[in-house]
């Protein structure tokens, strides 16, 4: 005699987060039968806002789409429309671009990988429990964050959602004195990232590699911020003007945010992971060689390392910060001049969370007339979909609370452009048990 | 005396605490506001030792309805203040607890909320909320000021000039 039991949890999230996601899996038996990631990402109608309005505009509009990341909004919206426009930016403002992303990696990477996803490894519901018995860490996350936040203040004139970058350059540009007075901050954080890769490292990892197709920007010579060629491991290798035709998205009926594929083959991941294999030559030796000594060397298909690579981006990001102080000289102008034209233009830039996409077209009075945008977390949802269609049965014997903080914990390792991740999730499990 | 103002404009209801600090500037009165992270709320009130927070809540109450909590003498219920910047006010303070940064004095306001979609419409329902609230922090800083007063003239007298010109000194 066969009989079914079907068993449902649901974990209530706070009533305000910012984006709202929920998963559904159905499990019969170890067979994992239906998989949703539902995520709502309200964002997305900043394309229709966008229409109508003039491009120097745009930076300052995208900017609230994200509290997390509007510097990678902002870098994606001004070199896109710089491009549709053919303006060429200065050295300087080219560096203090790559500067003001070091700013943004900062405190997006410190404030997930401690914040966030560190809880999972430990065994802690959140930060606050952790921070009981690690105060220290905690306290050098909010140290690390606050750093991060400096930058991002100085070029962009506010920590958050910031207003100085502009199409062209800045608004406003700092002095060599203004970003010399970051220098110890910077050096003191080179030195707690470096301590971050090795405690992560420290950390267990459950055993889970997928054969992901890994798709990041590539330059020739440097770990890409803002510019390159999109390129993955299966042999993509294209200027960003022709994503949309390699890429798709698809709509779901579950989920109002959109599914992104290759065209022609499936899901692929965007973020640390697939920049740090794909990019692992372009890191400054001395950062490469702190990947290695914790035995972190490309490929990493284990997503639960990322929480080491993004480790390894922050110890990039302040030796890059530093980098950029010591070799900046103030532009003779803030921002190029910048003439109206009709024009097409595309860029990608490497948000904390991989690729963001912007494309405007123009009039010739400078009016947007179309605007497109997919965020990282939009690019990876399917991904996270199919990592947990072939994570969950090796859930199944657990008890389902374990299982349902292990499935968090998967999605927290692709640190989803919902800023509260720890509380984003509502899950439902359907299990389905078969017994004779 | 430091007041923060939490919230999102842009998130409906989730906006009254901005709406209080804009109204308490309008009264000439010093309001921060605060749209940030957790790890920024306690870097922002870092070196205050009055702090006065106002955010929005869900609890279940009569929209509008305002309460206040001690922090430094009531764990704060952090499935009440809800945010929608990640991890809250109520995480704020409860991390700042636990690290031992918490402000010597630490009062939070809060406002029942109900609707936090996109746009800038608070309900009607947190209007009468929100002056409550600004007359009880017009209220906490007269009193303040006029501590002050007292401990240096030894009498009360009016509160400084354009402060809060209607509130006489209790």
């Amino acid at each position: 005699m066969t009989g079914r039991a079907t068993k449902t949890i649901r974990v209530n999230t706070l009533a305000r987060v910012e984006g709202e996601g929920s998963l559904y899996i159905k499990l019969v038996g170890e067979r994992v039968a239906d998989v949703k990631l539902k995520i709502y990402e309200p964002p997305r109608f900043f394309e229709a806002f966008l229409r109508g309005r003039h491009f120097s505009e745009a930076p300052d509009i995208t900017a609230r789409i994200c509290g997390i990341c509007p510097i990678a909004y902002q870098m994606s919206a001004v070199h896109a429309i710089e491009r549709a426009l053919g303006i060429q930016i200065t050295p300087a403002v080219r560096l203090l671009r790559r500067l003001f992303y070091c700013g943004e990696w900062i405190e997006s990477h410190t404030l997930h990988v401690y914040m966030l996803h560190a809880p999972d490894f430990l065994g802690y519901a959140d930060a606050i429990a952790m921070a009981k018995d690690h105060r220290a860490v905690v306290e050098k996350a909010l140290r690390l964050k606050k750093i991060g936040n400096r930058i991002v203040q100085l070029l962009g004139g506010r920590e958050i959602h910031p207003i100085s970058a502009a199409v062209g350059g800045f608004y406003k540009v700092p002095t060599e004195q203004q970003l010399r007075e970051l220098v110890g901050d910077l050096e003191w954080a080179l030195e707690a990232s470096l301590e971050t890769v090795r405690w992560t490292a420290s950390l267990e990892f459950p055993n889970f590699e997928q054969d992901y197709e890994f798709v990041a920007l590539c330059h020739e010579r440097e770990y890409p911020f803002n510019e390159g060629r999109l390129v993955s491991n299966r042999g993509l290798d294209i200027d960003t003007a022709e994503y949309e035709d390699h890429f798709v998205e698809l709509h779901v009926k579950h989920s109002n945010a959109l599914h992104s594929v290759v065209r022609g083959r499936d899901s692929y991941l965007v973020g640390p992971l697939a920049r740090f294999n794909l990019n692992f030559d372009k890191l400054p030796e001395t950062v490469q060689r702190v990947a290695i000594d914790v035995g972190l060397r490309p490929p990493v298909k284990n997503i639960f390392r990322s929480i080491v690579v993004r480790a390894v981006e922050l110890v990039f990001a302040c030796a890059e910060a530093l980098r950029a102080i010591r070799e900046y000289e103030p532009p003779a102008s803030p921002r190029a001049e910048v003439h109206n034209r009709i024009g097409v233009g595309q860029a990608i830039t490497e948000a904390p969370r991989g690729i963001l996409y912007h494309r405007y077209a123009l009039d010739e009075n400078g009016k947007i007339l179309a605007a497109k945008i997919v965020p990282p977390t939009s690019q990876n949802q399917k991904r996270i979909e199919d990592d947990l269609r072939e994570y969950a049965p090796r859930l199944v014997a657990r008890p389902i609370e374990e299982a349902t903080w292990k499935c968090e914990q998967a999605i927290r390792s692709y640190d989803p452009c919902i800023s509260c991740a720890t509380h984003f999730l509502k899950l439902s499990v359907d299990r389905e048990q078969i017994t004779d | 005396m430091l007041i923060i103002g939490c919230g999102n404009r842009q998130r409906s209801d989730d906006g009254a605490g901005i709406v209080v600090a804009e109204k308490l500037r309008e009264l000439g009165i010093k309001a921060d506001t605060f749209a940030g992270q957790l790890a920024d709320l306690i870097e922002a009130w870092t070196g205050a030792d009055d702090v006065i927070v106002v955010d929005v809540v869900v609890t279940g109450a009569p929209v509008g309805t305002v309460q206040t909590w001690d922090a430094r003498q009531a764990l704060i219920s952090r499935k009440a203040p809800a945010s929608t910047h990640g991890l809250g006010v109520a995480e704020a303070i409860e991390l700042a607890r636990v690290l031992a940064r918490l402000p010597a004095r630490l009062q939070v306001y809060v406002i029942e909320g109900q609707r936090f979609e996109h746009g800038a419409k608070i309900s009607p329902e947190l209007h009468s909320g929100i002056e409550e609230v600004v007359h009880r922090i017009v209220d906490a800083v007269s009193a303040t000021v006029c501590a002050t007063y007292k401990q240096d003239t030894k009498e009360c007298g009016t509160p400084r000039p354009g402060l809060v010109e209607k509130k006489a000194c209790r």
